[in-house]
């Protein structure tokens, strides 16, 4: 009966010591950085080397191995989440700097028609295409959205033909959008004929893209609302179509709309599928019904193509102004979902 | 009793109260909304199918510089699946580790603003991914792909690598960038759902954090790591623009992802070659693009299946 006394704790490394060791990566790696000149990028992947080797093993020495494993992989899932934000910054940054000196009240205001060489040009003409476009995507698909989550909610409940209309509506978000533009392509092609272009295609392609997000967050909404207003609404004699719309729709339509902004800002940025329907061409063209309409994206990815310093330039600043617009819909849309939202009911 | 069912059958008439009629068209108005999605769903196949039939057996030289239509598709489904394969490589475990780290690691304060961050990658339009792909991640890259043929060069894909690094190399990191956000977003939801006794208990016997989430979180995630994996792929294999833009293309047929002359991705080819598409050539463009609704479908289909399933068998 000479058993060592059961230890029911372990040495542990000190609170600071990530910092610790963090401080000295980066010490050990600036060294070399110092002396052999390096980027700053360099030094600091050289600083993360040593501290995903040094943390780890100070750790073994100390706590164990369990512990040690503990360590490492606390400091890799760090370093993933920093790599992963990498890309959104460094495009963030690049777009801004790019496309800044290009804006200006002229990039703004004058189309590309009879603009030769390095002339400045201009992005009117994409920006009231995308507008016309989206505008009538969602002026389609918002109806449609919203009336199919009535009927999810409301009517369908856990039916079959509901479930599966939720089921399609989950695989719908999936359909690559240059396989909506073909749709659009198709189904206008197969009306009039193989030469026909028009904008109201690319709200056709738009709108099946627009419909599934705008089913998901409306029907995620109205689930929201209480059941005891639509049992004192019936107790009330208020038929069910009156109380859907007088009752379960204003109590969700903040929601609602967050969730119709977040869509559209998800679809203003499409290309591939403007691209194949819509077109692109140079000059103003306000009629959705005929004739080619050139968008932001397309716009963007047309002066790419054209592989010139100046089409660079225009491209850049199209992308500034896209991304200027997606952000700014996505910060409202969580405005309106927050000043709008309905008092918590308990 | 007799008398209440008496006063039912008496009401029954009176419910044709004003709202009677309102109620059958409302329901009905509802129910036809929600049936044209099924619909929409039903004609992008017909009407895919319908103009795409001729370019399934057109003239030869439609398909030029092939001569059939399963040649032709053959180096696109090639490209497009290494494509898709490699993004689906680097964003894994990226994904599992953004989401973990929101979930579980990142200090509880500051957990949603950071989850918010990677949504912001998704907001980012596809074309400017391409624009910056083709500018810049291009030439960044460029040192990655002499590394990797200098040192991986036994592997069939790492081929002579390509002077300006627009390979297909560098349009699936693009790739990989672009499906992180619906990848980390199913499974952060899917490990913020572990029932916390799990965790709780796990810690309790002395796991570390690391034990907890590899014995506790993990086997109740996988289902939903799968769907969300299935639904990247999704997206990886149908996103144009970025490949269109980032890689040049070449109709021939090669394994090497980090070489000049790859074939685009069934997509980008679409993108690529509407403007100068023949009547002919445009059915065929819109036959590839229904070989690609096909495959989109079903794997989209099997991640919701695999998600739906898992989820009713933890509700029971």
């Amino acid at each position: 009966m000479t058993a060592a006394p059961l230890a029911l704790s372990q040495a542990r490394l000190p609170r600071w010591a990530p910092v610790l060791v963090g401080v000295i990566a980066l010490a050990l790696a600036g060294l070399p950085a110092l002396l052999s000149g390096w980027g700053s990028v360099t030094w600091l992947v050289t600083a993360v080397a040593v501290f995903l080797v040094g943390m780890p093993l100070w750790s073994r020495l100390v706590e164990g191995r369990r512990a040690a494993v503990d360590r490492l992989v606390t400091a890799l899932i760090w370093t993933a989440f920093a790599v992963a934000c990498a890309p959104l910054v460094w495009l963030v940054y690049v777009v801004v700097r790019n496309g800044a000196p290009a804006i200006n009240g002229r990039f703004l205001s004058i189309s590309m028609l009879n603009v030769i060489g390095d002339e400045q040009g201009g992005i009117y003409h994409a920006l009231l295409g995308t507008l016309l476009v989206t505008v009538a995507a969602t002026v389609v698909s918002v109806p449609i959205g919203i009336l199919t989550a009535i009927y999810l909610v409301e009517y369908g409940k856990r039916s079959r033909p509901a479930r599966l209309i939720t089921f399609l509506v989950d695989v719908m978000t999936g359909i690559p959008s240059i396989v909506a533009g073909l749709f659009a392509l198709a189904l206008l092609v197969l009306v009039f004929g193989t030469a026909f272009r028009a904008g109201i295609g690319g709200s056709i392609a738009l709108s099946l893209l627009m419909v599934p997000t705008v089913v998901r967050s409306s029907e995620e909404m109205m689930r929201l609302v209480p059941d005891d207003l639509r049992e004192a609404s019936y107790a009330l004699g208020v038929p069910k179509w009156r109380t859907v719309t007088g009752v379960v729709l204003p109590t969700s339509v903040a929601g609602i709309v967050t969730g119709v902004v977040l869509a559209i800002s998800r679809v203003i940025g499409e290309t591939a599928p403007l691209l194949v329907v819509a077109g692109a061409t140079d000059g103003v063209n306000t009629n959705l019904f005929d004739g080619r309409m050139t968008t932001l994206p397309v716009f963007i990815f047309s002066q790419y193509a054209t592989s010139t310093p100046v089409g660079y330039e225009r491209a850049w600043g199209g992308a500034l102004v896209l991304i200027a617009l997606v952000m700014v819909l996505n910060l409202a849309a969580r405005l309106v979902g927050r000043i709008f939202a309905p008092a918590k009911s308990h | 009793m007799t008398t209440t069912a008496a006063r039912e059958r008496t009401e029954r008439p009176s419910s044709a109260r004003p709202g009677r009629r309102g109620d059958r068209v409302f329901a009905g108005v509802v129910r036809t909304a929600a049936f044209t999605i099924l619909a929409a769903l039903v004609a992008v196949f017909v009407f895919l199918a319908a103009e795409g039939w001729v370019g399934l057996t057109a003239e030869p030289d439609t398909y030029a510089p092939f001569t059939t239509f399963v040649r032709y598709l053959l180096p696109l489904i090639v490209s497009t699946l290494l494509a898709s394969a490699l993004a689906l490589v680097v964003a894994v475990p990226f994904a599992v580790a953004v989401a973990l780290f929101i979930s579980h690691y990142a200090p509880r304060s500051l957990a949603s603003a950071l989850g918010y961050v990677i949504d912001l990658l998704a907001a980012v339009p596809s074309v400017v991914f391409g624009l910056w792909g083709g500018r810049y991640l291009a030439a960044y890259l460029q040192p990655a792909h002499v590394w990797l043929h200098d040192h991986l060069g036994f592997v069939p894909i790492f081929g002579d690598p390509s002077p300006n690094g627009r390979s297909l190399f560098t349009a699936s990191i693009v790739l990989a960038i672009m499906i992180l956000p619906i990848m980390t977003a199913i499974s952060r939801e899917v490990f913020l759902q572990t029932p916390r006794l799990h965790e709780e208990a796990a810690l309790a016997l002395g796991a570390t954090r690391w034990e907890m989430i590899r014995y506790a979180v993990f086997p109740y995630a996988r289902s939903g790591m799968v769907s969300g994996i299935m639904l990247g792929l999704g997206r990886a294999l149908g996103e144009t623009m970025a490949v269109a833009m980032v890689l040049a293309t070449t109709p021939t047929t090669t394994l090497n992802v980090i070489g000049t002359a790859s074939p685009a991705t069934i997509a980008a080819n679409i993108a690529l070659n509407y403007k100068e598409a023949t009547p002919e050539r445009q059915s065929l463009l819109i036959a590839t693009g229904l070989v690609l609704f096909v495959v989109t479908f079903l794997v989209n289909f099997g991640a919701r299946w695999v998600a739906g399933r898992s989820s009713r068998r933890l509700n029971t």
